[in-house]
């Protein structure tokens, strides 16, 4: 069992999705990662050795992962709340903040949806 | 897509013109502006700028933190106060 920056790694994967297991590595960072501690990417967990699970620790620890990459998006975010600015506000509301409608769709940011007695139907042709 | 590095910030002329007049002077009064797209710069940090939102100026003072926004950003255009609710 690899255990790498907190997260267990499935044993029954290829070393380059099973890295994606980690908050902060993508397809393309663990080929990279990969390339890097010199490990080919089609091996599975298990079969590593010792020595290329410290190479692989050693690589991956180079990187901000897992808690340390969530507090940093979270003190961006917070940045932005305390400055008072527009993408800010929208963090505030939970509303979506590159511009999208808001109309309809923005389910992502605004959550289930919350029904309105009395609200009417687009009426239909 | 992000603005040309070999052009720089975009700092209404005018505008670039009263804070530097202001930086001279070590004074500080609020800048009336319309110029919401330019961009904070950190001369700006200090002063305080009336931000026009289409409607009325926004005094917005500049913090630190504000420099590489647009002095739009910080002046909402559109004021939603919730639906009415039932009679």
């Amino acid at each position: 069992m690899a255990r790498i920056a907190g997260v267990d790694l499935p044993k029954y994967k290829k070393c380059s999705i099973a890295l994606t297991y980690i908050y902060g590595i993508g397809r393309t960072r663990a080929l990279q990662i990969l390339d890097k501690a010199e490990i080919e990417p089609t091996k599975k967990i298990k079969d590593l050795t010792d020595d290329e699970i410290t190479r692989l620790r050693a690589t991956v620890s180079e990187f901000t992962v897992e808690g340390e990459l969530r507090s940093e998006v979270q003190l961006n975010i917070k940045r932005l709340m305390d400055i008072g600015c527009y993408r800010g506000i929208r963090h505030r509301k939970g509303l979506p903040l590159r511009g999208q409608r808001t109309s309809t769709n923005a389910r992502t940011r605004k959550g289930r949806k919350k029904t309105v007695a009395g609200k009417k139907k687009a009426p239909r042709k | 897509m992000a603005r040309s590095l070999k052009k720089g910030p975009y700092i209404h002329h005018k505008l670039q013109k009263k804070v530097d007049v202001l930086n001279q002077k070590g004074r500080k009064t609020v800048v009336k502006t319309w110029s919401r797209s330019s961009m904070i710069t950190p001369e700006f940090v200090g002063h305080t700028f009336a931000v026009h939102n289409g409607n009325k100026f926004i005094p917005v003072y500049v913090t630190e933190n504000m420099v590489g926004h647009k002095l739009g950003e910080f002046a909402p255009t559109r004021n939603f106060r919730g639906h009415s609710s039932k009679k």
